[in-house]
């Protein structure tokens, strides 16, 4: 099950002390709170996010910070992966996976690398002052930001194609990948509580646009990548606390685009208005109800959901690969468990672990859904401090169940994946730090004696341990690096 | 779908009837989980923000995708 896959985790800020800066200067204040690495720049020349997959490019300004700026925004991490200010936010990325356990757990360590740069930042406040930091997708208050997936997919694939059988795919997902909210957003029909943190945001099918009017299907363009492949960006999901809600929702997603790729489609599955039922299924918590299919007829989220399972399991007959059973096992066992009693999944998924100790909480307390408290609580259990973050306490006490151990996580925040172009990104940050001037997730910029030298790394499965860790090791300098590699080094503009 | 189909699904999902006595070590685990769920609650009140509903009222984060 090889898909190269990252995610982008924007995470809300809370001040306590009003007098406190905008929230971009909180953002920097606390990305640059992170324990102190050589400064490195990120190379912004291949970021274009104007383009769009139907074949056209708006007009639009390009993120082109100076130098210093660059410097305060963005720190590139020895894990391959991003920690960097985004607009008004802290945002993680990923470095690039190959398969779904390992998001699991470069997730996992990114919320550790947070919850340090979080640490550090309040000792750097008065007793007064302090930042709390969370990992979910609204304020209460209609304002929503991103959990974002990567998929690379084969541009063989049309992009039309994608927009048929990813959509009543990802709409139906939430009723495992859900983070679970409390109260209804945006203008729409009221709620006590819901499966979905981002449902209610979404107003479009298909748009170029992230901010504002979202569309279920992002049209972004931006590969970061040779010509072969495009990068799908998937902006209508929750992020997640729960380790098996995260695996489960991009292993599903990369099995069915395995099957895209290999022109395998679930048939008759469309649904007549997707931007009404994606806040329908939300709001279901029985998952009984029915949505409508363009065919008139009615499924519930369940059978959609089924469909995709029973191709892939159709698809894979014959696979060998145990951890494509592993996933379609697992996510056989989730549908079959929510069709009979969703509660019973409340040690693992977001929404479920949630309604439970808030329905728990509601009932010692004698209080109601509207209670301030109530509202207190969705939030706090995206709380990043591990003293604090209610996933944290839960997860203590053994009632969640994990996937990831402890020490995998730790690992993970300092050392990048072995099998992508991760690997030759953190491995040249760590053992050349001083010598690093910037890099992107297609380059590796070095300071040499005779100028600045660039590497490509256009192909995300090259640069990988098996490519390059020989080289790596046996390099004591960045000249010798640069005369062992194969691949073609330009001179770079600093 | 066919309905015979989905009707079919729909008994294969449903599980098999407890039987109706009470059984000593269900009872025993149900008290567990209780005294675990009052202990998670009283852990919660213990982290819990202090004046949920001003700082509720106060988290604003605008400027996402």
């Amino acid at each position: 099950m090889t898909r190269i896959l990252g995610t982008e985790t924007e995470f809300g800020v809370a001040v306590k002390n009003s007098a406190m800066p905008d929230p971009v200067s909180n953002a920097i204040f606390i990305v640059n709170s992170h324990p102190a690495q050589e400064p490195v720049l990120w190379d912004y020349s291949n970021e274009n996010p104007l383009l769009d997959a139907r074949g056209y490019e708006i007009e639009g300004e390009r993120e082109r910070p100076g130098p210093e700026y660059n410097r305060l925004l963005n720190k590139p991490l020895n894990n391959g992966g991003r920690l960097y200010v985004d607009g008004a936010h802290p945002e993680y990325a990923t470095p690039e996976c190959s398969d779904a356990r390992m998001l699991v757990q470069y997730e996992k360590a990114g919320e550790q690398i947070i919850a340090q740069a979080l640490h550090q930042a309040n000792l750097r406040l008065q007793p007064q002052e302090g930042f709390s930091i969370y990992k979910n997708n609204t304020d209460g208050k209609g304002n929503s930001y991103g959990y974002h997936e990567n998929y690379w997919v084969s541009r063989h694939v049309p992009f039309d194609t994608l927009i048929a059988q990813m959509t009543p795919f990802l709409i139906t997902r939430q009723i495992f990948a859900g983070a679970g909210k409390v109260g209804a957003e945006n203008r729409t029909d009221p709620a006590r509580y819901q499966i979905s943190q981002r449902a209610d945001f979404f107003e479009t099918w298909v748009d170029l646009n992230t901010m504002m009017k979202r569309p279920i299907i992002n049209t972004r363009d931006e590969p970061h990548c040779d010509a072969r492949g495009r990068r799908f960006h998937v902006i209508v999901g929750d992020a997640n606390m729960s380790e098996v809600s995260t695996y489960l929702k991009t292993g599903t997603t990369a099995l069915v685009l395995d099957m895209i790729e290999a022109g395998v489609f679930v048939k008759g599955v469309e649904i007549d208005n997707p931007i009404q039922e994606i806040k329908q299924i939300s709001r279901d918590l029985t998952l009984r109800q029915t949505v409508r299919l363009s065919s008139g007829a009615r499924w519930r989220a369940l059978d959609i959901q089924r469909a995709y399972l029973e191709a892939a399991q159709t698809h894979y007959s014959r696979e060998t690969d145990p951890q494509t059973h592993e996933m379609l096992s697992r996510w056989q066992d989730v549908l079959e468990i929510l069709a009979d009693d969703p509660m019973r999944l409340s040690d693992a998924l977001d929404w479920v672990i949630k309604k439970r100790f808030i329905e728990s909480y509601m009932e010692r307390k004698g209080c109601s859904w509207q209670d301030p408290r109530v509202a207190m609580l969705d939030l706090q259990y995206h709380d990043m401090d591990p003293d604090k973050g209610l996933y944290f306490v839960i997860q203590r006490r053994g009632q969640v169940k994990r996937l990831i151990s402890d020490e995998e996580v730790h690992r993970a925040q300092s050392l990048p994946p072995e099998s992508t172009r991760a690997y030759f990104r953190g491995h040249c940050l760590s053992q050349f730090a001083k010598q690093v001037h910037m890099v992107s997730w297609t380059s590796v910029v070095f300071r040499c004696d005779t100028g600045m030298k660039r590497v490509p790394l256009m192909d995300p499965l090259r640069g990988t341990r098996a490519l390059v860790g020989p080289v790596l090791e046996q390099s004591s300098t960045v000249e010798a690096l640069l005369g062992h590699i194969g691949a073609p080094v330009s001179t770079a503009s600093g | 779908m066919a309905k015979q189909e989905r009707e079919a699904r729909k008994k294969k999902d449903t599980p098999k009837e407890e039987g109706a006595e009470a059984n000593p070590e269900v009872v025993k685990q149900g008290k567990k989980t209780q005294e675990e769920i009052d202990e998670l609650m009283e852990e919660i009140d213990d982290v819990l923000e202090e004046n949920a509903e001003e700082f509720v009222k106060n988290y604003i984060q605008k400027g996402g995708q």
